[in-house]
């Protein structure tokens, strides 16, 4: 019953008209700029690249690609994230109270551990098939022969197969031959400050280095709102900039900023 | 002699064993107990079984002394010291008349003493008032005259766990690929449960050799599971996941899916969204990524009621865990996260310049790297648990939120305050987006 329905909801969206399909396949980064010059946004169920600029941007890497998948689930759903074993004494492991500040609900968030880079590719295959996903990120460390074109292939064929949008990482890698439909590099970027001079909210200079659906090449600042989950240019000028929040009463608008 | 190769080969020969009943214990240091209760009638009679077993071990160069009775101990008894193949239901008693009282399986004193005595067979013990019998050599002696009596029974414990329901197949020829045997096991095994009306948490293939030797494969799910496609998949996962694959040798000629665990199955009302749909999906990767890459490796997080980050969340196998956790802290909508997305566990030493008593750093030097810092946020001062003493370590930490130069953030803190330490220490534990 469940799965003629699940069915019948596939042939449906199968029979949209294509402009109505190109709407429900992308997703934006939320900022009508970028959007545009992306054509739309991003490929929902598609393979998506991030290259940290150093090994230390790891973590802006993280940022930018938990960001993407969360802009790319329209729903609420499970999302599995991958990781290489030896990435926790690079980067750290990944700190749950940490992501649910950043807007990943915890809860949501299926992790696995493995050794190699093989097994990542394994994982990965077997999540991007899970059309019950949100969104599948993958944390292989380093280069390996295995990761190629025909590996990322597979990873796109499988991601465009169940809609799933894949998003893989590369710490430590270098820029090579992929399948994926677009290909950012990502370092951290100076945030806006807040009052007392304090870090701002995540703050990401981010570079297309490559994108199948149009042109590449371009570079932004975003920062990244974690309360309504979409990517913003950062205001020119320095000075507190805050956003209305999504689920309070405007008196609540300009808070006692914390200081030191 | 060489008690553990001993061991090993006894243990193998219990592999064997348990394609005639699931029941086998080991009697060290040289026998095995089968209980065949409800299992003879499998292979045509307990004497026919008994034979087949004997058989089958001849060929394998091993010989074998082996009684069928009515307990463990007249059995055992019987096959040490008597030469009965087969005991009468009953029959116990006149069986074991003429054994020698050493096959009781006492102490040598109390051998000894009771030939003294005069008492030479079981059938002289069996005569004397039990009472007096207790008194002069305790109870062992009489609770072990009763049992091999079979005037008492106990069960035996076997050495693997009962499965709560198994299916075999047994093949007249060896067959080697396994595949096809396992999915008509699975679907046997899945109306087995729908009539139960549970499903399997646990299960266990075992593939059992013509030369004698048992190949086990388990298996665990995170939910109940009787869909014997899912199953399939599941056993096929672990199949490849094997490091060498499954070496059938001659060939397997029995192959048995046992259900180690079984919990009720509740069929889910299906939601017209497809939620239903979704999570089904979910668990069933989960338990096909638990069973390819260990369920350890598969987790998801809950959170602990702690200050102290590094134990503000843990991580339990993914199929393990059911439904939503409450407790994870509500994002500040406003501000910035205050959490960094990765952390250092153990936290990393930095050399670090900064302003007494309770300044951010100025700079830092971490990974041989010097950081400018540029923006920063702090102290946030979070103290040691004093109110749980098992875990009342380490000093007051200061934390700081700084931003270097270059845009990258981190979360660093100093061990101890400067009126708590002459140098407080300066540590980086994490990195925020």
């Amino acid at each position: 019953m469940e799965e003629t329905l699940s069915f019948l909801r596939r042939r449906l969206a199968a029979l949209e008209p294509a402009g109505a399909r190109r709407e429900q396949t992308a997703f934006g980064l939320g900022l009508a700029q970028i959007d545009d010059a992306l054509a739309g946004g991003l490929v929902r169920g598609g393979l998506h690249e991030i290259l940290p600029v150093a090994e230390a941007d790891a973590t802006a890497a993280a940022g930018f690609g938990a960001g993407l998948a969360l802009r790319s689930m329209a729903t609420a759903r499970d999302l599995v994230w991958v990781r290489q074993k030896n990435a926790e004494r690079e980067t750290g492991g990944l700190y749950t109270p940490g992501l649910s500040a950043f807007g990943l609900d915890p809860d949501r968030l299926i992790m696995v551990g493995v050794h190699d880079i093989v097994g990542v590719l394994r994982a990965g295959v077997e999540a991007a098939r899970c059309p019950g996903l949100g969104a599948v990120i993958l944390e292989p460390w380093g280069s390996h022969r295995t990761l190629d074109l025909t590996a990322t292939r597979r990873l796109a064929l499988a991601a465009e197969k169940s809609g799933v949008t894949v998003i893989l990482m590369r710490p430590g890698a270098r820029e090579e031959v992929s399948a994926a439909q677009t290909r950012w590099r990502v370092a951290s970027g100076p945030s806006v400050p807040l009052a007392a001079n304090a870090p701002g909210r995540p703050v990401f200079d981010v570079t297309l280095l490559r994108n199948r659906a149009g042109p590449a090449g371009m570079e932004w600042r975003l920062e990244w709102d974690h309360e309504h989950h979409h990517f913003r240019q950062t205001a020119p000028l320095s000075g507190p900039v805050v956003s209305v929040p999504g689920r309070r009463p405007a008196a609540a608008r300009f808070p006692l900023a914390r200081t030191g | 002699m060489d008690p553990p190769a001993d061991r090993r080969l006894l243990e193998r020969l219990a592999d064997f064993c348990d394609r005639y009943t699931p029941l086998v214990a080991l009697d060290l240091p040289q026998g095995l107990v089968l209980d065949i209760t409800g299992c003879a009638h499998l292979f045509e009679g307990e004497a026919r079984l008994r034979e087949s077993l004997m058989d089958r071990l001849e060929k394998a160069g091993i010989e074998t002394r082996a009684t069928v009775a009515g307990t463990p101990q007249a059995a055992r008894a019987l096959a040490r010291f008597g030469d009965v193949d087969l005991v009468p239901c009953g029959g116990e008693a006149h069986a074991v008349d003429g054994l020698p009282v050493s096959a009781l399986d006492i102490g040598r004193e109390s051998v000894v003493a009771l030939n003294r005595a005069g008492l030479k067979t079981l059938g002289d013990l069996a005569m004397r008032p039990r009472s007096a019998l207790a008194a002069r050599f305790g109870s062992a002696l009489t609770t072990g005259l009763a049992r091999v009596l079979g005037e008492e029974d106990i069960r035996i414990s076997p050495r693997r766990p009962l499965p709560d329901c198994l299916v075999e197949r047994r093949f007249a020829e060896p067959v080697t690929w396994v595949e096809e045997a396992l999915e008509a096991l699975s679907a046997e095994v899945g109306r087995l449960l729908e009539a139960r009306g549970e499903g399997g948490r646990a299960f266990e293939a075992a593939f059992f050799r013509t030369d004698g030797k048992v190949l086990r494969l388990g298996l665990e799910t995170g939910r109940p599971t009787r869909d014997p496609k899912s199953l399939m998949r599941l056993f096929r996962e672990r199949l490849d996941s094997l490091s060498d694959p499954l070496d059938a040798g001659f060939g397997f000629d029995l192959i048995r899916l046992s259900v180690m665990r079984t919990e009720g199955f509740a069929p889910a009302q299906a939601s017209l969204d497809g939620r239903h749909v979704e999570e089904e999906e979910v668990a069933e990767l989960v338990d096909r990524l638990g069973v390819r890459f260990g369920a350890e490796a598969v987790t998801r997080f809950v959170p602990v009621n702690t200050h102290i980050p590094e134990r503000a969340a843990y991580a339990v196998p993914a199929a393990e865990l059911s439904g939503k956790t409450a407790g994870w802290p509500t994002p500040d909508p406003v501000g910035p996260p205050l959490r960094p997305i990765h952390l250092f566990d153990p936290p990393q030493p930095i050399e670090a310049l900064a302003e007494v008593p309770d300044g951010p750093p100025l700079r830092f030097r971490w990974r041989r790297v010097l950081h400018e810092i540029a923006r920063a946020e702090g102290p946030e001062r979070i103290a040691p648990e004093w109110w749980r003493h098992d875990r009342c370590d380490g000093l007051t930490r200061d934390y700081y939120r700084l931003e270097d130069v270059s845009g990258r953030r981190f979360w660093v803190f100093r061990e101890g305050l400067f009126s708590e330490q002459f140098a407080p220490r300066w540590f980086m534990h994490g990195m925020f987006a």
